[in-house]
């Protein structure tokens, strides 16, 4: 007979996200929310993302702990191509919560301003408000995005490539980009014993 | 009274002497990406001493070094970094490429990583491994060791190999256009005649 040892219960790792949630349907209507063990994900359309992620900055979220993108392009139940995942902290009351936008490839951008130059209103760019107003750290986190998935953040200070070289063409980890690659890794000069 | 050495004679003799300066002080430039560097490292270090071989210093100036060891997967990041570095070199001076990932990309193939240096640099020795024990490493620079030997010459002329293949193709295209006149070249009359004296040898 196996003897039971009494292990003192772990407490959870994050803290209850039920008041946030209560707080965001209240403030912004109905979001689509699932719970699993303790990870919180609400979904936002991008119409509204930067104000739900103000929101949660003033409630206490006061740490983007990541912000990527999956391509869905080859998932078969997808309905938007680009799907950003911020993963959002609160150091005060230890609340995680993950909020998604989902983008897709428009052929226009209602969200174009002028100082983002004149092509930027019909570049064919996933486009999303920029983060970087509310966290600091958004600005190297949104540049990989944009550099690896090819979606815009309008208003970043300096959206450029991060991770790539700047003279790169392609968004490599788009599901039509193929891994090896289209040639790039082997544009270089060739160096012989001669050229010393 | 002064003896006047044919040139070859002087010139080999020196040849071996400044292989043997060259190939016991090659002081390697660490290029050191990825985890190949953790071993290069380590065979520098105390147990697996890459100072016995004469690497005494691993001088991270291309100025003052002579061996480049590529240590890691280069990517394409890199590899203008990497051409650099190697022109910045002083002659004479070679290249290990070491581990699975310099050679030729290892288990890395992908849009950024360059599938094998030697696509873009001249390498002289190529370490398998991921990573190359030092043991494998030493025995790199050991076989380097035996090609400065075995190859170099003083004025560093094994690093030109321009005229090396310009010679190579005149051979081959004049072996092509000339017809051979047997009565008249002499190579070709003492090889017919050699072959008629076996002949002779073989039938008595």
């Amino acid at each position: 007979m196996p003897i039971s040892i009494p292990m003192p219960s772990t407490p959870p790792l994050t803290a209850d996200t039920s008041d946030i949630l209560r707080f965001l349907t209240e403030r912004f209507g109905a979001l689509e929310t699932s719970l699993f063990r303790d990870q919180t994900r609400i979904v936002v359309p991008e119409s509204k993302s930067l104000e739900v992620l103000a929101f949660l900055k003033d409630s206490g979220f006061d740490m983007l702990v990541d912000l990527t993108c999956v391509d869905y392009l080859e998932y078969r139940d997808a309905l938007r191509r680009y799907g950003l995942v911020y993963l959002l902290a609160s150091t005060l009351t230890n609340q995680r919560l993950t909020l998604r936008v989902f983008v897709d490839d428009p052929v226009m951008n209602p969200h174009a301003v002028l100082s983002d130059g004149p092509e930027a209103a019909d570049k064919p760019m996933p486009t999303v408000r920029s983060a970087v107003p509310l966290w600091a750290a958004a600005n190297w986190l949104e540049r990989e995005v944009w550099d690896l998935f090819g979606v815009r953040f309008l208003g970043h200070p300096d959206l450029r490539r991060l991770v790539m070289p700047d003279a790169f063409t392609a968004h490599p980890l788009r599901k039509d980009y193929p891994l090896q690659g289209r040639g790039e890794r082997h544009n270089f000069p060739v160096l012989t014993r001669d050229d010393g | 009274m002064a003896l006047e050495l044919p040139e070859n004679v002087v010139v080999s003799k020196l040849d071996e002497l400044a292989n043997w300066c060259r190939k016991n002080s090659l002081w390697p430039m660490p290029f050191a990406t990825a985890c190949c560097g953790i071993e290069l490292m380590a065979t520098g270090a105390a147990k697996h001493d890459l100072a016995r071989f004469g690497a005494e210093v691993f001088r991270f100036s291309p100025r003052q070094c002579d061996l480049m060891i590529v240590a890691g997967r280069v990517v394409m990041k890199m590899l203008p970094v990497l051409q650099r570095i190697w022109l910045q070199m002083h002659e004479p001076k070679w290249c290990i490429s070491m581990g699975a990932c310099a050679s030729t990309g290892g288990v890395f193939d992908t849009y950024a990583v360059v599938q094998g240096i030697d696509r873009f640099l001249p390498v002289d020795m190529y370490v398998p491994g991921c990573p190359p024990r030092p043991e494998q490493l030493i025995q790199a620079i050991i076989d380097l060791q035996d090609k400065i030997q075995r190859e170099g010459t003083i004025t560093g002329r094994e690093f030109s190999t321009v005229e090396r293949q310009l010679r190579k193709r005149a051979l081959v295209e004049s072996a092509d256009l000339l017809t051979v006149d047997a009565s008249r070249n002499p190579n070709i009359q003492r090889a017919m005649s050699d072959r008629s004296a076996i002949r002779r040898i073989q039938t008595s």
